[in-house]
């Protein structure tokens, strides 16, 4: 039985359409590569799965549990919990230092109170140092955000997605900002996330060979269809041009 | 090859005429306004230019505090003190309504559409009524006294401040609000947790503004309302004592300049 499943999602920006009778299910523990041209819906796909964007029509379930689209607002509060998300601009509250940060991944949990407060046990203390541990980001536990490298910062972003202790993670773009050496660190960090914890991997990519060297199973986007869905061994030349047109073939598959 | 072998394209010619056309015809447009209302006023610059020597040598024998001046030093400082104190509880005051206000009209944290335009609606009123207007406003309701100050200084901060915050969460906040939401947490934990950090030392720097800028204020204020530091200045003014309403004036502008002083230096470190 699939983890994730997504029956005929649409959504409308008034009258633009954005995406376009999109289905399709993932299976616990995959890692799914997400490509596309700009403006394909990749972005507004991983979005409203999380219900940050609500999709126009549709159905999008987590394990067969109600449709996100029809849930109430405590209700999409706790689905929202068990997904994790990474965004292409980290999104980290700068002016906080990294475990107040890190910790925010677990507000979800709390009543508002103690979440208003900032007032954290000491189990979810401990969950943070260790995940912290896990993405070597020992030394700065208790810098502020602003001093820190986009790679540094976007694998705080990760922590904070792994303290929610989700079983999938959804990435938007989470290399677009970086370097070529830090991208590569995030993108094995998310491999071993993976493969070592068994969380599923949703990852929005620009760049097409990342997608094929670390996604097992690619989704091509073009203009808010699904235009291509397997495996990424069987990414040919022609199926990349009819995700990208024909003109991008050269400069994607040098 | 000769770069001016070949004529430029009659396209490329035009294009840079117009320009210069177009430039002239704002500039000789801004002269033709100047000079217009300069007639229609009786206003003449090259009059007003003649009279500045004799300004300045008004200014150096009625202006310098004498002794009498320095002996009513303390009383103008009370004054000063109260309306020291005026600006700061007014604007601190417009803060806290402001903040409020601003998370109600901001794009990250409205609640809906309809709590945005009131927000912003209030807000805007309140700004584009000057604070001398709203001092006539409550001259009408409360009389002549310091609440009357207050009120004319809260409602103008108000309006400004509101404006400020909203600004000042989206952009700082609106990328972390959106991690938080994401998250899962609520609404009151996003403004906690995120919107506070992020927005507070940019509205403290706002408010410290509002403080340097409402005791300018405070000055007309309490001209019209009987009150402060004004109103010492039009009770010596309008008695001909011009030495010591000089003084007051001398007063306010070391205070002025102090608290600029002392908030750049706070905003140095906050920010």
């Amino acid at each position: 039985m699939p983890q994730l499943h997504v029956k005929n999602l649409t959504k409308y920006y008034k009258d633009v359409l954005a995406l376009s009778d999109v289905s399709f299910a993932v299976e616990k523990g995959d890692f799914v590569g997400i490509i596309g041209p700009s403006g394909s819906g990749k972005t507004t796909l991983v979005r409203c799965i999380n219900r940050l964007i609500t999709a126009t029509g549709g159905e999008i379930c987590l394990n067969n549990d109600k449709n996100i689209l029809e849930m109430n607002r405590s209700e999409i509060r706790k689905a929202r919990t068990g997904i994790g998300m990474i965004f292409q601009h980290y999104n980290l509250v700068d002016r906080l230092t990294v475990i107040e940060n890190v910790l925010h991944g677990r507000l979800g949990y709390k009543n508002t109170v103690s979440g208003v407060f900032g007032h954290y046990t000491e189990g979810e203390k401990r969950k943070a140092l260790e995940v912290l541990g896990l993405l070597g980001l020992d030394e700065h536990v208790y810098r502020r955000c602003d001093q820190l490298s986009g790679g540094q910062k976007q694998r705080v972003g990760i922590a904070r997605a792994l303290v929610q202790e989700p079983e999938i993670i959804l990435c938007d773009e989470p290399i677009s900002s970086l370097d070529p050496g830090s991208s590569k660190k995030i993108m094995d960090y998310l491999r071993k996330i993976q493969s070592e914890l068994g969380i599923t991997i949703l990852v929005n990519l620009h760049q097409v060979d990342v997608a094929r060297t670390y996604a097992k199973r690619i989704l091509g986007f073009n203009n808010g269809k699904l235009v291509y869905d397997g495996p990424s061994e069987l990414l040919t030349t022609e199926r990349i041009q009819e995700i990208y047109g024909k003109e991008a073939h050269e400069l994607i598959l040098n | 090859m000769n770069l001016y072998s070949t004529s430029l394209p009659k396209e490329t010619v035009w294009y840079f005429i117009r320009k210069r056309i177009g430039f002239f015809l704002v500039l000789s447009g801004f002269i033709i306004i100047a000079a217009g209302s300069s007639r229609l006023t009786g206003f003449s610059l090259i009059d007003a230019f003649q009279a500045i020597p004799r300004v300045v040598s008004w200014m150096f024998s009625n202006l310098i505090p004498d002794k009498r001046a320095f002996e009513r030093l303390p009383r103008i400082l009370e004054k000063l003190w109260d309306t020291i104190l005026m600006s700061v509880m007014s604007s601190v005051t417009a803060a806290v309504f402001a903040f409020g206000f601003a998370l109600l009209g901001s794009v990250t944290t409205k609640p809906n559409n309809f709590f945005a335009v009131f927000s912003r609606a209030t807000a805007s009123i309140n700004r584009n009524i000057p604070v001398a207007a709203w001092a006539m406003i409550f001259l009408l309701t409360f009389g002549q006294s310091s609440f009357t100050g207050f009120l004319a200084l809260f409602f103008a901060s108000f309006g400004f401040l509101t404006r400020a915050f909203i600004e000042t969460i989206d952009e700082t906040s609106i990328s972390s609000v959106e991690a938080l939401r994401a998250v899962g947490a609520g609404y009151s934990q996003q403004v906690m947790q995120a919107v506070m950090p992020s927005a507070m030392p940019q509205m403290i720097s706002w408010v410290l503004y509002m403080i340097e800028v409402n005791i300018r204020s405070a000055t007309l204020v309490g001209l019209l309302t009987g009150s402060g530091i004004g109103f010492m200045f039009s009770i010596y003014y309008k008695s001909l004592q011009y030495k010591s309403a000089s003084m007051v004036i001398l007063t306010i502008v070391v205070v002025v300049l102090l608290i600029e002083y002392i908030s750049n230096s706070v905003r140095r470190r906050i920010l």
